[in-house]
């Protein structure tokens, strides 16, 4: 079973990265470029789908709650 | 007094961490590898900065699982003196036993300088040798070292007086231009709440001899030497 967890920066969170970006978007000419937020994705598989302890990962390992987000999705 | 300097992978500092330790008087200092599990033999440990497990994931975050942070955790707790820096308070922030989190510099670069830092307390384990509104000349070396945390965190921070550092400029003025990387509130230290695990981002042991430019890291190193000899046992 396939596991995909979205990480974002919290939106109170500066991102330097996407600020960056976005000068960059703005310098090829999409002159209507807004906000740019950078985060990752991480993909894994697992043999059953046990949500809590998938969470517990997502918290404790893959994302720091203080400045990020995630999103988890099973089985997609 | 009895220091463990932990050495994970990727560690780059911890050689220039027992140098400068063992250059104190009445100072052992001892690398250790971090999958030790037992710390109780040491008064004090020393998480150097570096690039522990390449900085992967995030900086600190997979550091925070190696079978030694149990330890340095158990330590923590049982009041024995820990100090973390740059990637070690990195590392100390991933594991909560310091509040907040240290994210990428405002400027995206990574920063090695001489910085100023202006001791906000003189009332602890880790600045008692210093002045309360001095000025430090320590030098920085980061690429992730804006301090983050939310507005309450922030509040208590500075209620229960656990920032200990702020960048400032040489006239120790905490100005937005003296801030070299968008922490916030120009955080350059904090310690946890019961005052006995203490995190900065500047690298007091490349300030603690004369040819290094600065010796100011070793007001750092000599307050927790004193702390230690005023509550040793044998001290009356």
């Amino acid at each position: 079973m396939k596991v995909k967890v979205t990480v974002m920066p919290k939106a109170n969170v500066l991102d330097p990265q996407g600020v960056a970006t976005k000068e960059a978007m703005l310098h090829m000419g999409l002159a209507d470029a807004g906000t740019v937020r950078i985060g990752k994705i991480i993909e894994f598989e697992v043999q059953k789908a046990d949500e809590p302890a998938l969470r517990r990962i997502c918290n404790d390992l893959l994302s720091n709650p203080v400045i990020e987000d995630y999103h988890l999705e099973i089985g997609k | 007094m009895k220091f463990a300097v932990i050495r994970f992978p990727g560690s780059n500092c911890d050689e220039d961490c027992v140098h400068a330790l063992r250059a104190l008087p009445n100072v052992t200092a001892e690398l250790v590898w971090h999958k030790e599990e037992d710390l109780s033999a040491y008064d004090g440990i020393v998480l150097p900065g570096g690039f522990s497990y390449g900085d992967y994931l995030r900086c600190g975050a997979i550091a925070r699982f190696s079978p030694v942070m149990q330890a340095v955790k158990k330590a923590a707790d049982e009041g024995r003196i820990v100090i973390g820096i740059c990637n070690g308070f990195q590392i100390l922030c991933e594991s909560r036993l310091l509040p907040g989190a240290l994210v990428r510099n405002r400027g995206l670069h990574f920063i090695c300088e001489s910085t100023y830092v202006r001791v906000e307390t003189n009332y602890t384990i880790f600045t008692n040798q210093g002045l309360t509104g001095s000025v430090l000349n320590i030098p920085i070396a980061h690429g992730e070292g804006c301090y983050m945390a939310d507005e309450e965190t922030l509040r208590d921070l500075n209620v229960h007086r656990q920032i200990l550092l702020r960048y400032c400029d040489k006239e120790g003025i905490a100005s937005e231009a003296a801030n070299p990387n968008g922490s916030l509130q120009n955080i350059a230290g904090i310690r946890n709440r019961a005052g006995n695990v203490f995190g900065l981002m500047p690298h007091p042991e490349r300030a603690s001899e004369a040819r290094l430019g600065s010796q100011d890291g070793n007001v750092i190193f000599r307050s927790v030497l004193e702390w230690h000899r005023r509550h040793s046992p044998l001290h009356s």
